[in-house]
């Protein structure tokens, strides 16, 4: 979530290089280099350890259960559960079948859902980070209120949602139907087609700040005397934001962009808050629906399948993504 | 000055160790390795051998909250430690959670000793050798399979093969009305059909008020229903060799039935279709709906301040009046297992623990409290279990339930079909038409994601 | 580093761009703020009144909610459990970070770049793909060491900590480039070895950077549900978790979820807020030029 990614300096060879205390003696500088050069790996080791325990070998291991035939029949025994061979890929796959069909139908829920979340929330956050750049009266508390929906966990902000999307007796129909009388009569948004929608302005109230907020910090490193010269060639306000802050603004959008394409893509906890495992149709985001095929329907193989697809498709889209967006950029930046 | 950065290095290090001690040591516990005892060969043990050992067990939540059944539970717990020596450690595990919890458990070998279960996971479970096997050598330590009602040991496995787990809590659904509003409407009897239920249904809903309510948007609660009804219509969800079998007309017809409630007859509020968190209770308890098809409710109702008198409780109609056999069935089987570990390390204490939760006695005193009826038959004749509505409901389990299916692919049936009944009610609560080919391509595509048995 | 330099306007503001701001601006407070007061009023509501039809003004208070979330769940104890596992996933999480951004931000060494790839792409495992394999081995390491993983605390924070690292290190990393290397260098003129440099000097001055890791560490521990869910008990059970209890056979106590929900939140939310300038200023990073 770092704001931005500029073109980073190659470190050079080490540190201390040629600056060693110990003078010219060779054994001290044969420890020294051996130190130099073992130093990095030392500093990373706690971290590569923990990669290493929590995320790499659970990952093989998933995708090793992913070739085998892991159902209810074998789940007390899973080292004994027979190969499957690439079976579960082809039942992902096949999508002229239902199971095929049903992961499809997923991801394309998954997708639209991701995109418009991720766009409505980079749009809110820019236009909130923009218009709260000039100092105004108010604009600490505004700014510090803007803040809330990130700090609060997210169950709490998600099961509050539920209460509000509520047909008979929720907030939002009442505002709609009761007060405002848009609706002729009050509509669904916890299931039927309206849910997919009811998830995505949750989704949007939940990660609008941050995006505001990586986008806050961005302004406050364009340079004062761009908006001073735009100012004296005549430039309005609406001009100098089109013409400085956005273009300004693209290295922090890059990042914002892909964070929360990840995050939202693999969102679970939204759907599943909202309505429980067994979301409508509408609403049946990729996540969720591999949880069901290993959790519920207790086929271990069939949903790391699954999972193993969903990784290749987010390493895919992320490679290219920052293939087309750092052209030009240090082959440094992450 | 060397001295200055190795210090700084070590200072580093020893924080570091330190800090990860530190959390060690906080975080260590809840490991509970106990004296494991003789995990012995299922013989009578030897009453003195069981003593101090310490047995794990998972119960559900039954009562109104995980408290409330903590401290029931405990209660019953110290008796047991009395008279037996043996500890039992007790967790109550929410709903939302006991089914990964016993899956992780199976998949791992490590978990409970003993285990509460729904009875519809009992094939499942079953299925996954996660679970002892009650043979009868087994049921002999426990007085016996015939002290239970038999359709209580059908829910408990798949048929043909010893019961997974042995039935503790007993329920069965029946058709709770409100009196008043019967009267108010001039209906002098509760409806014994569907064609019934419905004409009272229509005379009922007026003014904001609904002749029933459903759990719409509950899979579970749906599958429930729509097995009754394909039931008395002479079909089941699964053929003899348990596959699925969600096509015929039968199959449809009894979800249209249901489904119809909201679509054509009209007689439940269109919010029914998203409920799922027990709102039908409250509807039934706050007189917005006059009827509901529930099991062993009366403890629930009464937490909303309804009355007793104030409601009445009858078999769930059939299709037409009289009906017996598969025609008769107006309730599934409901009810919690309980099951022993097969990885379990203290068979012959988990087994006597087993046999005190199903002792004549405790069976009163637990059943009686959660509202539920005992499955030993014994225990029925308890004053306690012959109030008017109880006395149906066990009327009902010995006549007139049937079990759900017992195959292993039963929690896929219920994840595929729930889902689906509960979006043909969000089409009839959208207003959209629900025809028998609506119904029937819901079903089909159910039926096609069901594994391959 | 820059903090909020509260620049005023280069010029006059149009009226277009005042009248933009102020309908704007509203139209967001309302949206970020109706949850949270439905939230606080729901939470003051009789449970009878909460099943009823949704009214702005309640019209009669009650502070039960209160007291009654207390009794439904033990809500202290895993508020208790939330606190020790976050605060410990955070704290390592972050020495973790900054030890691995020192060393990718200082050092060119063989693997780097592997390194880097391959922990920021971790980021994109899918929860649901290794969660079942992660407790499978918790259970061994468990059975064949006796370190309790599964079902305990610590196996908890380790999962943690390992879910904010991936963009601890890549956010500490851009911060530590933009400080001078010139300062660690005269650190080291004078004496101290590089982690000496790191401690005396990188660390200090990326305090901001540090803060918003934190954070957004504390922040990726305190909302997970799923992991949560398998692998905890109920002697470690985490609020993410434990607040569903509020929904029991019975009924769903939506009065108490409101109110566990703010009583839970308010610290959260407080030492957030107060720590929102340091947060600004941390993700400000790399982009100084």
């Amino acid at each position: 979530m770092t704001a931005t990614a500029p073109p980073r300096r190659t470190p050079e060879a080490g540190p201390s290089s040629g600056k060693s205390a110990a003078g010219g003696r060779l054994r001290p500088r044969i420890v020294e280099r051996l130190r130099q050069g073992g130093l990095p790996y030392l500093l990373l080791l706690p971290a590569i350890l923990a990669e290493l325990l929590i995320h790499i070998v659970p990952m093989f291991f998933g995708i090793l259960i992913s070739f085998k035939n892991l159902t209810l029949f074998y789940i007390h025994h899973w080292n004994s559960a027979p190969w499957a061979g690439f079976d579960n890929y082809k039942a992902a796959v096949k999508i002229h079948q239902p199971i095929g069909e049903a992961l499809l139908h997923s991801f394309w829920v998954t997708l639209c859902y991701t995109l418009l979340s991720v766009a409505l929330s980079w749009l809110l956050g820019t236009a909130a980070a923009i218009l709260l750049q000039d100092k105004f009266r108010g604009r600490g508390l505004i700014r510090t209120l803007f803040l809330v929906p990130y700090a609060l966990p997210a169950y709490a902000a998600l099961i509050t949602w539920t209460f509000m999307f509520q047909q008979d007796t929720g907030l939002v129909n009442h505002v709609l139907h009761d007060q405002l009388h848009l609706t002729s009569s009050k509509s669904f948004w916890l299931i039927g087609d309206n849910s997919f929608w009811a998830m995505v302005i949750v989704s949007v109230w939940k990660s609008w700040p941050f995006a505001f907020l990586a986008l806050m910090a961005g302004l406050q490193n364009i340079p004062r005397e761009l908006y001073e010269a735009a100012a004296m060639d005549g430039a309005g306000v609406w001009q100098q934001i089109r013409k400085i802050t956005m273009p300004s603004l693209r290295p922090v959008n890059q990042v914002i962009v892909l964070v929360l394409f990840l995050w939202t893509f693999n969102d679970f906890n939204t759907p599943f808050v909202m309505f429980g495992q067994n979301p409508p149709h509408q609403a049946d985001l990729i996540s969720i629906h591999i949880y069901q095929s290993s959790f519920i329907n207790w086929n271990f193989g069939s949903g790391s399948a699954m999972s193993v697809l969903l990784l290749l498709f987010l390493l895919v889209v992320t490679a290219v993504y920052l293939l087309v967006t750092s052209r030009g950029r240090s082959e440094n930046d992450v | 000055m060397r001295s200055s950065s190795t210090s700084s290095r070590l200072l580093a290090a020893t924080a570091l160790v330190a800090a990860l001690g530190l959390t060690l040591a906080a975080c260590g516990g809840g490991s509970d390795d106990d004296s494991s005892g003789s995990s012995g060969s299922g013989k009578t043990a030897d009453a003195n051998s069981l003593k101090g050992q310490t047995i794990t067990y998972w119960a559900s939540n039954q009562g109104t909250s995980l408290d409330a059944d903590k401290k029931t539970l405990t209660t019953e717990l110290d008796k047991f430690e009395a008279s037996t020596g043996i500890k039992v450690k007790l967790e109550v595990i929410g709903w939302a959670d006991l089914l990964n919890r016993i899956l992780a458990a199976a998949t791992s070998g490590q978990g409970p000793d003993v285990l509460n279960i729904g009875n519809t996971w009992s094939a499942s479970l079953q299925a996954t050798g996660a679970l002892m096997p009650w043979d009868d050598a087994a049921f002999q330590t426990i007085g016996g399979k015939d002290r239970f009602a038999p359709a209580a040991i059908a829910s408990a496995g798949a048929a043909g093969q010893d019961p997974a787990a042995v039935p503790l809590y007993s329920m069965a659904y029946g058709l709770y009305y409100n009196k008043k509003m019967f009267a108010d409407a001039g209906i002098a009897n509760p409806p014994a059909t569907w064609d019934e239920l419905v004409a009272d249904g229509k005379k009922l809903t007026t003014g904001g008020h609904y002749g029933i309510a459903v759990e719409g948007a509950n899979g579970a609660e749906n599958i429930h229903h729509i097995f009754v009804l394909a039931k008395q219509r002479g079909a089941s969800w699964f053929d003899d060799k348990g596959a699925p079998t969600f096509t015929g007309p039968q199959q449809v017809a009894a979800v249209k039935q249901y489904v119809d409630m909201i679509a054509a007859n009209k007689i439940a509020a269109k919010g029914n279709a998203e409920y799922v968190q027990n709102q039908t209770i409250t509807d039934f308890a706050t007189g917005k709906a006059a009827m509901m098809m529930w099991q062993t409710a009366s403890a629930s109702i009464a937490s909303h301040g309804m009355k007793p008198d104030q409601y009445g409780v009858v078999p769930v109609p059939v299709q037409t009046a009289g009906a017996t056999g598969d025609a008769g069935v107006t309730s599934m089987v409901a009810g919690i297992n309980m099951a022993i570990f097969k990885d379990t390390k203290h068979k012959d204490a988990a087994e006597a623990f087993v046999k005190f939760m199903t002792s004549t006695d405790e069976q009163k005193v637990l059943n009686g409290k959660y509202g539920s009826i005992p499955p030993v038959t014994e225990a029925q004749s308890d004053p306690a279990f012959q109030t008017p509505d109880l006395k149906v409901l066990a009327e009902v389990l010995a006549k007139s339930a049937a079990p759900l299916p017992q195959v292993a692919n039963e929690s896929q049936f219920e994840n595929l079909v729930g889902p689906a009944v509960k979006s043909l009610f969000a089409d009839a609560a959208a207003g959209k038409a629900v025809t028998d080919d609506s119904v029937k391509a819901a079903l089909t595509k159910a039926q096609q994601q069901m594994p391959a048995s | 580093m820059s903090r909020f330099t509260d620049q005023p306007s280069p010029m006059a503001q149009p009226k277009s761009f005042l009248w933009t701001r102020r309908v704007v601006l509203t139209l967001l407070l309302a949206f970020v703020l109706v949850p949270v007061y439905v939230m606080l009023s729901s939470s003051l509501k009789s449970l009878q009144d909460v099943q009823g039809s949704f009214k702005w003004i309640p019209h009669s208070l009650t502070f039960k909610p209160y007291i009654d979330i207390w009794k439904t769940i033990p809500l202290a104890h895993y508020f208790v459990n939330s606190v020790i596992v976050c605060i410990s996933a955070t704290a390592f999480s972050v020495i973790l970070a900054i030890f691995a951004a020192y060393t990718v931000s200082r050092y060119r060494f063989l693997g780097r770049k592997v390194f880097t790839v391959t922990v920021l792409s971790t980021q994109m495992f899918p929860g649901i793909l290794f969660l079942l394999p992660l407790y499978l081995i918790f259970v061994n390491i468990g059975n064949s060491t006796g370190l309790t993983l599964n079902g305990s605390r610590l196996g908890l924070i380790i999962t943690y900590l390992t879910f904010s690292l991936p963009f601890s290190i890549w956010m500490l990393a851009g911060y530590f480039d933009s400080i001078p290397r010139d300062l660690d260098e005269a650190a080291k003129v004078d004496g101290c070895g590089p982690l000496g440099a790191l401690f005396r000097v990188v660390v200090p001055a990326a305090v901001p950077g540090i803060v918003a890791v934190s954070v957004y560490a504390f922040m990726t521990a305190w909302g997970e549900v799923l992991f949560a869910s398998v692998m905890t008990n109920e002697s470690t059970r985490t609020l993410a978790v434990g607040l569903r209890e509020y929904a029991t056979q019975n009924d769903v106590y939506w009065n108490q979820v409101m109110a566990a929900s703010i009583v839970v939140s308010l610290p959260v939310v407080a030492g957030f807020l107060l720590l929102q300038r340091y947060l600004v200023a941390g993700l400000t990073a790399g982009a100084v030029k």
